[in-house]
C-alpha cells in the first residue's frame, strides 16, 4: 500500500496583507501567497499564527479560502472572509497592507465535483458561506446547475458579495429574525427548495448544528451532501488530534481529524446525535 | 570555523542531535515530514501506543490558555497491531530515529506491548509513558505511586530484552518527583523523560461548564516550563548520571537551553510544533548557535552546567 501523502500540498509562508476591506460585520483580506494559490482547491483550509513569535497565543487559527488566484496582478493570492470574533481573529483583522502574516496551506480536503452535471445546492450559514462561491463558478463551469442558499441570524450577517452570485442560477436568502429573506431557520427553507430545484447533491459549510439539520434533510430526500465541519484545531497539520468529528466505523465509532480527513466530509458518514456518541464512547 | 559535537546518548544509543518531538505532538511523523526532512531530528518519539484501538475522548478536547492550552486526547490510537503494520515500518524506511512510546492501563498491557516491541528492528528506545493525565480514573496514573511505578518498570524490563533503552516519562503533579525518580532508576530505567501535562481546567463562562468534554485536560506550552525546568533541575541533582528527556513549553533555543543547562541530555518539542511545524529545526539551529556563543565544543559539557559550582 501507498500511503497518500499528508500535507503533500502545504507550504508555511510569510504571506504579505495586500488589502484589508470590511465588509458589513467581516474582513475581507488578501494575502500574497504565490505557488500557494495555484494548488487551493474550493473547501480548502489555511492556518495563521497569531501575533508575534512572544505571542501568549500560541495556536494558529483556521479560515477557510474564499477565493484563491493563481496569477493576479500580485502574483498568487488568497482571499479569506474572517469574522473579528474571538482574539485572534480580531487580531488578523487589524493587519494592515504591506504587514506579514506566518501563514500555511492549503491543508484539508476540497468539495468534491460531480462527474456529470447535476442540480446542486449550496448553502452556507453566516461568515460560512465563504468557501461556496469558489465552489458555485467550478460547479458552474462544469455545467451544473447551482442554486445557492444563505442563511444568518440578521441580514448584515449574510456574507453575499455581488461578484460571487455572477455563478449562480437563484439565490435564496433566509433570516433568523426575517430581515431579509425568507424568515426563519435557513434548515426549514431547504425541503421546499430541494423539491422546487430538483436537488440532486448538497454542498454546505457553517455552524455544526445547521449542518447537522441539513444532513437530515438529505438523508431523508436520499441525496449526497458533502458539508464542511467546523471543529476547533490546534495544529490544522494533523499531529494533534484535537479537531476530531465521529464517524461510523464498523458497528461503531471512530474519531477522524477534521483538518486531514476533512474539513469537506461526506456528511452522511458523521454521527451527528450527540448522545449517540456519548453512548458508543462509553460502550 | 568553530564546531560542536552535538551528539546525545540515553543508555546504550546514540543520537546525532539532542532535539527530539514529544510524544502525542507528532503524531507517527507523515504529517510533520512536508515540512522538514525527519532524518534531521535527534530522535522521532511516537504517540503513546496501547494494545488495542482507542477513540479517545469526546470533543471539545482542546482549550487554548495564556501561552499554553489544555488537551484531552484520551489516548487515541491505532493500537499495537496496525502500528506496527504501518507506523514503524515506513519510519524504518525513512531512517529516521525512532523511540516508541507504549501506555497501558494495566502493568500487564505494559507487558504484552514490550514484548510486540522486542522483536522489531530500528527502534532506539522505548518511552514508558506512566503519567498521562487523559484517563477516566486519576488513580490509574502509575507514575502517582513510587510502587505502581516500579510495577510497570519491571514488567517492561523483562518483556523487552536486550539492549533496547527504556525511558520512564513522569508527571510533574506529584508531592515529590526525586521520590518517584528514585523508585524507577532503583527498577533500572537507562533515562527519564520530564515532564509530562500538568492536570488542569478551563470553565466557559457564558456557558458556565468546563470546556473540555472531558473535563479536566492536561496543560502544556510555555505556560509549564518553569515547572519543567524545576522537575528536571530537582531530579538532576539527586541523579547526575541518569540521562533525562527534558520538555515542557519549548519553542526557542533559549528554552531548550535553559532545560539542557538544568540537566536534560536531549529535549523534546511538544505543543510548540503545533504553532510551527518547523519548531524542532528552529530550536534545533538556535541552540547550536548559543552553545558554540557559550564556548562548548561537545553538547555534552553543557548537560547541568548550571548546578556546576553550587
Ligand atoms: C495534544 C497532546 C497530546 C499528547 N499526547 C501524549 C502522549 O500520547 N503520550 C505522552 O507521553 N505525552 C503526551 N503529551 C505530552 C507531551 O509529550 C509533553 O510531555 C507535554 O506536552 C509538555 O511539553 P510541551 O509543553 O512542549 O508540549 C501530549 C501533549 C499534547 C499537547
Ligand atoms: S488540528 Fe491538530 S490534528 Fe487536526
Amino acid at each position: 500500500m501507498i500511503p497518500h501523502r499528508i500535507n503533500k500540498s502545504a507550504v508555511q509562508i510569510s504571506a504579505e496583507v495586500i488589502s484589508n476591506k470590511k465588509f458589513g460585520p467581516y474582513h475581507h483580506m488578501v494575502f500574497a501567497v504565490g505557488e500557494m494559490a495555484a494548488n487551493s482547491r474550493p473547501g480548502n483550509f489555511v492556518a495563521i499564527a497569531i501575533g508575534d513569535s512572544q505571542s501568549a497565543h500560541i495556536l494558529r487559527r483556521a479560515f477557510a479560502v474564499y477565493r484563491a488566484i493563481d496569477k493576479g496582478p500580485m502574483g498568487g493570492s488568497i482571499e479569506l472572509v474572517i469574522a473579528p470574533h474571538g482574539q485572534g481573529s480580531t487580531w488578523l483583522c487589524s493587519r494592515t497592507v504591506g504587514e506579514f502574516v506566518d501563514l500555511i496551506g492549503p491543508l484539508g480536503t476540497a468539495f468534491g465535483v460531480p462527474s456529470s452535471n447535476a442540480n446542486a445546492m449550496l448553502i452556507g450559514g453566516g461568515y460560512g458561506s465563504a468557501p461556496l462561491f469558489a465552489l458555485a463558478e467550478l460547479l458552474k463551469n462544469r455545467g451544473c446547475r447551482v442554486d445557492m442558499v444563505l442563511g444568518a441570524s440578521t441580514a448584515a450577517k449574510i456574507f453575499a458579495p455581488l461578484e460571487g452570485k455572477r455563478s449562480v442560477s437563484s439565490l435564496t436568502l433566509t433570516t433568523d429574525d426575517g430581515s431579509a429573506g425568507i424568515h426563519g431557520q435557513i434548515s426549514e427553507a431547504i425541503p421546499r427548495l430541494i423539491r422546487e430545484y430538483k436537488t440532486e447533491v448538497i454542498y454546505s459549510c457553517g455552524p455544526m448544528g445547521m449542518l447537522s439539520a441539513i444532513a437530515k434533510i438529505a438523508e431523508d430526500f436520499d441525496i449526497a451532501h458533502q458539508c464542511s465541519v467546523e471543529e476547533s484545531m490546534a495544529c490544522g497539520i494533523g499531529v494533534c488530534m484535537t479537531c476530531v468529528v465521529p464517524i461510523k466505523y464498523e458497528s461503531g465509532i471512530k474519531m477522524v481529524r477534521t483538518c486531514i480527513d476533512g474539513p469537506v466530509m461526506d456528511a452522511a458518514e458523521i454521527i451527528w446525535d450527540k448522545k449517540t456518541v456519548t453512548d458508543l464512547l462509553h460502550s | 570555523m568553530t564546531t560542536l559535537d552535538y551528539s546525545t546518548k540515553i543508555g546504550s544509543k546514540r543520537f546525532s542531535n539532542p532535539i527530539f518531538t514529544a510524544s502525542g505532538c507528532a503524531s507517527s511523523g507523515q504529517e510533520l515530514s512536508q515540512f522538514f526532512p525527519l532524518t534531521d531530528l535527534g530522535a522521532i518519539v511516537t504517540k503513546s501506543i496501547m494494545t488495542k484501538p482507542r477513540t479517545g475522548r469526546n470533543t471539545p478536547r482542546m482549550a487554548e490558555t495564556p501561552s499554553g492550552m489544555l488537551n484531552s486526547i484520551g489516548l487515541q490510537g491505532p493500537g499495537i497491531d496496525a502500528f506496527l503494520e504501518n507506523d514503524i515500518p515506513w519510519l524504518v524506511d525513512q531512517k529516521v530515529k525512532v523511540i516508541v512510546s507504549i501506555a497501558g492501563e494495566t502493568v500487564e498491557e505494559y507487558g504484552v506491548l514490550s514484548r510486540r516491541l522486542r522483536a522489531v528492528s530500528g527502534i532506539s528506545a522505548v518511552e514508558v509513558n506512566i503519567s498521562c493525565p487523559n484517563v477516566e480514573n486519576r488513580g490509574q496514573v502509575f507514575a502517582c505511586h513510587p510502587d505502581t511505578s516500579v510495577a510497570v518498570i519491571e514488567a517492561v524490563r523483562r518483556n523487552i530484552g536486550g539492549e533496547l533503552p527504556i525511558v520512564a516519562k513522569l508527571s510533574p503533579d506529584v508531592t515529590d518527583i526525586v521520590e518517584i525518580a528514585k523508585s524507577v532508576v532503583n527498577a533500572g530505567v537507562d533515562g527519564l523523560a520530564l515532564i509530562n501535562t500538568l492536570l488542569g481546567m478551563v470553565i466557559d463562562v457564558n456557558t458556565m461548564k468546563p470546556k473540555l468534554a472531558g473535563k479536566t485536560g492536561g496543560l502544556s506550552g510555555p505556560a509549564i516550563r518553569p515547572v519543567a525546568v524545576r522537575a528536571i533541575y530537582q531530579v538532576h541533582q539527586a541523579f547526575p548520571n541518569i540521562p533525562i528527556v527534558g520538555m515542557g513549553g519549548v519553542s526557542t533555543g533559549r528554552d531548550a537551553l535553559e532545560l539542557i543547562l538544568a540537566g536534560a541530555s536531549a529535549v523534546s518539542i511538544g505543543t510548540a510544533s503545533f504553532g510551527n511545524p518547523n519548531a524542532a529545526m528552529l530550536v534545533k539551529n538556535q541552540l547550536s548557535d548559543l552553545l558554540i556563543e557559550r564556548g562548548f565544543k561537545d553538547f555534552r559539557d553543557a548537560i547541568g552546567f548550571a548546578h556546576r559550582g553550587v
